[in-house]
């Protein structure tokens, strides 16, 4: 009984730390913009406005989260669209080869994308005049994340029963009217959730907007946030935790949205 | 409304798989036909070849007057109630069943009219603004019965249409369905693996097994006269007894008895010949007591059926099934007799049906 007991204190000791391991950050990060003083250090807060005002007089904060926006809806836009019609064609059309190619694709954009791929990617970039360009990186993170996102959506299609099309066929629809009328909307929960996937990943990709966009005007929140300093260049705390603060609300929105509206069914949207 | 016509259709599938042999097949105008075979027989590779989802390797598909084997399902005018009915999960009932006239750009107004008439003929005005995940395994059906209907199309094709129901909803729904096509008076084909279904429902129907078709004809002809053994085995709620036999002068030898011949194949036979008996339990008259010319053996099961029972006599090491009516039934151990009705039993000769 004793031995029961220990068992059950030191399982919630260990929860405890890890929970404060993550919990403090966060504490941090809603605490310290609103401190006039901030420092690394978790404190109540005296509520100023000071540090939202310095923000937005730095003239690049406002238009890299406007950036972020623009890169992220931009990427998640293609990527649907394109992961959903390859994931559609690959799981309904029999392709000799047809598995191997998706686990190759897999493996090797996990694999290569990032840093290694990097100095490959700015000479491509350079070549198609895509350098300095939200449109090229767009189509460049499109191109890292699909492999992935095609996998992901490919697994939502197999789960659809392949009748509906079948039905939907013998009524007379054609291969786009299936597409629009029967398959979006049953895979729709799947398309949510490549969507949110994509948008977070580009929100918080840092190295490729750093290297293939040079121009301040067009660099993101991810970037800006690295030019945060003071004169004496010291890392900005005030400024750092209050533009920290502005980044990540958009991205909390979005999940409370999505999850709202789609409850994040993961295989849903098929009720027999 | 047309009638179907199949002129050696065949479909193989990739790897050689030979799903249907050279079939032909014709359907009339408005007739209920049913499919009938084991599974992995063809039944619904035949169906969906109809419907125009798989392509005929050979062979020609014909709906009324015109040759539909090189035209995609849509431009065959033809509609098909899947066996899970494929309704839509995001549409409610309205929408599903307006579905093909959208397809066929019919104005909303229109085509939401012609939905609440149709639902309202299946019963479903109470439940038109439901998802298909709202509704009961039979009115889901009825839903998929009303899009079908609402197509107005030439031919109804339907797959296992009772075989995801309840069993006591799916003899209601046997009786509504067969009451329905009746009225509708279209043209329709069913694919079924319950031989109850098929006999109950169709006007005629096909017996297929591995590819081929072994018998077209009426319930009353299939049930009565089995063309082959297959047939034989595969009709009937209680199996049909098959005896291996030898004939002898007048008389047939089975499992040590003296059989008398059946009418049907009076004066076809020949001296030593070797047959297949075959007769159904429910045409087996059971007595206790020694009766010429009957299976003679010791009951070694009763089988409760409801109103009767269905005794296995054990002749000589072969065991034969006698329906016997309830308050008639013989205990485990009891000596008995089954007389074969001479003018229901058949002869087999190599598998056929002696006279063919």
């Amino acid at each position: 009984m004793t031995r029961f007991v220990l068992h059950r204190i030191g399982f919630y000791v260990l929860i405890a730390v890890l929970l404060a391991f993550f919990t403090v950050p966060l504490l941090w990060l809603a605490s310290a913009p609103f401190t006039s003083d901030p420092t690394y250090q978790v404190r109540l807060p005296d509520f100023t406005s000071e540090n939202f005002r310095a923000i937005l007089d730095n003239p690049y904060a406002l238009g890299s989260l406007w950036n972020s926006v623009v890169l992220a809806a931009g990427t998640a836009v293609l990527v649907v669209v394109f992961a959903a019609l390859a994931a559609y064609a690959l799981s309904r059309v029999r392709l000799p080869g047809r598995d191997a190619l998706l686990y190759t694709l897999l493996l090797l954009s996990s694999i290569i994308t990032g840093t290694a791929a990097m100095v490959p990617l700015f000479q491509l970039a350079v070549e198609l005049h895509l350098i300095d360009s939200q449109l090229g990186l767009i189509l460049i993170m499109t191109g890292g994340l699909l492999p992935a996102a095609i996998f992901m959506m490919k697994d939502f299609m197999d789960s659809t029963p392949k009748s509906y099309e079948e039905s939907a066929r013998v009524f007379g629809a054609s291969p786009l009217q299936i597409v629009r009328h029967v398959v979006v909307p049953l895979v729709r929960p799947g398309l949510a959730t490549i969507a949110v996937w994509a948008v977070a990943n580009v929100w918080g990709n840092f190295l490729m907007p750093y290297l293939l966009l040079s121009d301040v005007e067009k660099q993101p929140a991810a970037v800006i946030m690295y030019t945060l300093y003071t004169e004496g260049g010291q890392a900005n705390i005030k400024l750092l935790a209050t533009f920290g603060l502005l980044y990540s609300v958009p991205v909390v929105l979005m999940y409370l949205f999505v999850s709202k509206k789609y409850g994040f069914r993961f295989h849903g949207g098929i009720k027999r | 409304m047309s009638a179907i016509e199949l002129r050696g259709l065949t479909k193989v599938y990739p790897g050689g798989v030979k799903a249907l042999d050279s079939l032909d097949l014709a359907i009339p105008d408005g007739e209920f036909f049913a499919l009938l075979g084991p599974s992995g027989c063809g039944k619904t590779t035949l169906l969906r070849t109809i419907a125009g989802l798989e392509t005929a390797t050979g062979g020609a598909v014909v709906i009324g007057d015109r040759d539909v084997t090189g035209l995609q399902p849509g431009a065959r005018d033809i509609a098909m109630v899947f066996q899970d009915y494929a309704l839509f999960p995001h549409m409610n009932v309205t929408d599903n069943i307006a579905y093909p006239l959208r397809i066929k750009k019919v104005g909303k107004a229109a085509r939401q009219q012609k939905a609440a008439e149709v639902g309202a003929r299946l019963g479903l005005e109470q439940l038109m603004d439901r998802r298909p995940g709202q509704l009961s395994g039979g009115q889901q059906q009825r839903v998929a019965l009303a899009r079908v209907m609402a197509t107005q199309a030439q031919a109804f094709l339907f797959d296992e249409p009772l075989s995801n129901l309840d069993a006591r909803l799916r003899l209601e729904a046997r009786t509504f369905l067969k009451k329905l096509q009746h009225e509708l008076g279209v043209t329709t084909v069913f694919v079924t693996h319950d031989q109850a279904e098929a006999l109950a429902m169709a006007d005629r129907m096909a017996v297929m097994e591995s590819g081929h078709i072994r018998q077209i004809g009426t319930p009353a002809e299939v049930f009565q006269r089995p063309a082959n053994t297959f047939v034989a085995g595969f009709i009937g709620s209680t199996p049909m007894n098959l005896l291996d036999g030898v004939v002898r002068g007048d008389t047939l030898e089975v499992s040590g008895c003296k059989l008398a011949v059946p009418q049907s194949a009076e004066g076809l036979l020949h001296d030593g010949e070797k047959i297949v008996y075959g007769v159904r339990p429910e045409y087996n008259v059971y007595s206790a007591g020694p009766v010429d010319g009957s299976l003679g053996g010791n009951v070694s099961i009763v089988e409760n059926l409801g109103a009767s029972y269905l005794v296995t006599l054990d002749v000589n090491g072969v065991l034969v099934q006698a329906v016997v009516p309830e308050g008639h039934e013989p205990l485990i151990g009891d000596e008995g007799y089954a007389l074969p009705r001479r003018d229901r039993a058949l002869i087999y000769r190599d598998g056929e049906l002696v006279p063919a």
